[in-house]
């Protein structure tokens, strides 16, 4: 037994700065979060069907995202590193094959050379990816007023509202990953007026979920009624900001579906043999202390 | 420690192998028999995880490499490939991004099982260097391999941290050109990191074997820190502690796979998507997480040169770490003092990892400044000085006392209690 004792001056001081120094750190951890709250952008969480250990892409909406990348963003930005090809895949858009042989056929690549040696253009295959509206960076500057539209293939990953703490502890016990899609649809839906004290430099417009400040070089690329949709979904700007997003999410992660089916089924077998190790480590161990 | 086995080998293929080749001997002597303290927890399980981890990033990396192409033009676009058209590319990609991020979360933990243990003390002195050694290493790959997919935060993570190097008076600059083989971080220097990445692994391979055997010379450390008297105190290796080493590996692959299969983003950072541009730099450079510490101590510094020593004296202090701890006392379960300080000194750590994400500006660079004295503090002057003036709690005069006591509540041995468990069960 121990017997309790007046504690000694070194303890009662070393636990006076122990406590100290906790105090400093939680005051530390508390004040930046009330001072970056006032400026950077705050991204809504959306529902997503492909959000969870179970989620998966809901073909439809895909479709439609598609349709709207096609028929808006298409104009300026490209999706070089997708493949026609991909937009069959029943993990994915599951377009049927023919619909992706048209699809190809409405686009034009550069080919070659032949045996003249001459570049020369022909019609998409599903297997060509998807053509760059623009020769080159320069050219895509030259149209757009000096902004570059960045390519789309990775945009739901390559970028991300800042989570700072203790979000990004919840945000990996509730396996969040959605922050690409949810900051794409909430840029698409916060094009606004500016407000009376900001004066927009020429060319830009006003943006309350842009990241990096509120000016923005892409005007408003939505409006309700814009893209014809054929299913009945709403034709709203929130509808098409949403499809859009989840096709980008697609773009930048088509193995999604394959990564959490075989994580479910990986995850599963792990429990059950981490059982069974237990029992059989508790087995072994029974007969010694320890 | 070694020299207990009593193997004979039985076949006759064994007897003529070994023979000529004892290794089935020592094989036996170091991984079935070798004895094993009896009270180790489930943080002595750290280093059959990071064996584990190895072999993973060994395997996936190797792998990897078949596909991936160290060319500024290509390793974008190689890396996508791998994502998009590679038949399990994601797997393997996504488990080499995230294994890095596993091994550094287990060797966190080993180092800090070490140091709440002191398992650094006499006679572990050479095991504890070659693991600091080991970190280094990893360090180093990491660092190489993520500059590797040639992403925004690839290129200007080199940048910043090859610059570091030109602190150095007169030869700085000179160094700097030398890693980047040019004048600017470019294809050479990805061609030599991707080089040096392949490489750096096998090294590792080479100083845990190393690790492993000055951890065979004196045996493990305990959680009483009270050294090994009998055989007693003992279980053989195999089947005690391998099956509790598989338990733990088996658990941590379920962390593992939590990140992996569901959130294999969570620890990158988005700007490694954007494909590197010279002449774009994003708003925050941040290294990995497991950088950020160092990181934040690098930057608490005014001077560059001041930081840059700061920084790598960080880890350096933790060579002298052995003789800087004056206490005869290893475990800290022993070490009421300590223990306070010790806690203090992992929070301490943490924070300093959350500064290292913050911008280096206002409060930041004050509590930066702050936490990186306490670290320093630590081995400079707490732990000299707590080894002189701490009351120790009494040391139990044995493992298995320790382990019986604590059972019956009392000193007392019960009657059956030790089926002789340095045999095999």
């Amino acid at each position: 037994m121990l017997v309790t004792r007046k504690k000694p001056m070194i303890v009662r001081l070393s636990l006076a700065l122990a406590a100290g120094l906790a105090g400093a750190l939680m005051m530390g951890a508390g004040t930046p979060a009330t001072a970056a709250g006032g400026e950077a952008p705050h991204i809504p969480r959306e529902d997503w069907s492909f959000s969870g250990p179970f989620g998966s892409y809901d073909p439809g909406q895909l479709q439609r995202g598609f349709k709207v990348y096609q028929q808006v963003c298409a104009a300026c930005h490209s999706l070089e590193f997708v493949a026609i090809r991909t937009l069959a895949s029943p993990s994915g858009p599951y377009f049927s094959d023919a619909a992706v042989k048209v699809i190809a056929s409405e686009y034009t690549v550069e080919d070659g050379p032949d045996d003249s040696g001459e570049m020369f253009e022909r019609e998409a295959r599903p297997s060509d990816h998807f053509p760059a509206p623009f020769p080159n960076q320069q050219a895509a500057r030259a149209a757009n007023g000096g902004a570059y539209p960045p390519d789309l293939s990775l945009i739901a990953k390559a970028r991300a509202a800042h989570a700072g703490f203790p979000t990004f502890v919840f945000d990996a016990l509730t396996q969040y990953q959605e922050a690409g899609p949810d900051y794409l649809h909430a840029l698409l839906t916060h094009y606004e007026e500016p407000p009376e004290d900001v004066t927009l430099a020429p060319g830009m417009y006003y943006n309350t979920a842009f990241l990096s400040g509120n000016q923005i070089a892409m005007p408003p690329p939505l409006s309700d009624g814009l893209v014809e949709y054929s299913d009945g979904a709403p034709e709203t700007v929130d509808q098409y900001s949403r499809d859009v997003s989840a096709f980008l999410m697609w773009a930048a992660e088509p193995k999604l579906e394959a990564r959490k089916q075989t994580g479910m089924r990986v995850m599963l077998f792990l429990l059950v043999f981490a059982g069974l190790l237990y029992f059989t480590k508790r087995k072994i161990w029974s007969n010694v202390e320890h | 420690m070694s020299g207990h086995s009593t193997y004979q080998p039985q076949g006759k293929l064994a007897k003529w192998i070994d023979s000529r080749l004892p290794i089935l001997t020592l094989m036996n002597a170091q991984a079935i028999d070798f004895p094993t303290p009896r009270n180790l927890n489930y943080f002595w399980t750290f280093g059959a995880i990071l064996m584990m981890m190895l072999v993973v990033q060994i395997i996936t990396g190797i792998v990897l490499a078949m596909h991936y192409t160290a060319n500024t033009e290509l390793a974008f676009a190689s890396v996508e490939k791998i994502m998009r058209d590679v038949n399990f590319g994601w797997l393997l990609r996504y488990m080499h991004a995230n294994g890095a991020s596993m091994f550094f979360i287990a060797v966190y933990i080993h180092i800090f099982r070490g140091l709440y243990y002191g398992s650094y003390k006499a006679p572990r002195e050479i095991l504890w260097m070659l693991g600091v050694v080991i970190f280094l290493l990893m360090m180093a790959t990491a660092f190489m391999g993520y500059v590797l997919p040639w992403g925004q935060m690839s290129f200007w993570g080199a940048t910043v941290i090859t610059n570091l190097f030109s602190a150095i008076p007169l030869v700085g600059e000179s160094i700097v050109q030398w890693l980047w083989g040019g004048f600017s971080v470019a294809n050479p220097t990805l061609n030599r990191f991707f080089a040096l990445h392949y490489l750096l692994p096998f090294m590792i391979v080479g100083v845990v074997i190393l690790h492993i055997w000055a951890l065979h010379v004196p045996g493990n450390n305990n959680p009483t820190g009270v050294s090994v008297k009998s055989g007693q105190d003992t279980v053989p290796f195999h089947p005690y502690i391998t099956v509790k080493d598989m338990f733990a590996m088996v658990v941590f692959l379920l962390f593992f796979g939590w990140f992996l299969f569901y959130i294999p983003n969570y620890m990158g950072h988005a700007d490694n998507y954007i494909p590197a541009d010279p002449l774009v730099t994003p708003a925050h450079i941040v290294p990995e997480w497991y950088f950020l510490p160092f990181y934040a101590i690098l930057r608490a510094v005014p001077s560059k040169l001041g930081g840059v020593i700061a920084m790598f004296g960080a880890i350096a202090i933790l060579f002298f770490l052995p003789w800087l701890d004056t206490s005869k006392v290893r475990s800290g379960a022993f070490r009421p003092l300590f223990r306070q300080f010790f806690w203090v000194f992992a929070i301490v750590c943490v924070f300093l990892g959350w500064l290292g994400a913050q911008p280096a500006e206002g409060i930041y660079v004050v509590l930066a400044r702050i936490a990186m004295a306490y670290y320093f503090a630590y081995f400079i002057i707490i732990l000299p000085v707590l080894g002189l003036v701490e009351r120790t709690k009494p040391l139990p005069a044995s493992i298995t006392e320790s382990v019986l006591g604590k059972k019956s509540g009392g000193g007392a041995q019960p009657a059956g209690s030790t089926a002789a468990p340095q045999d095999k069960g």
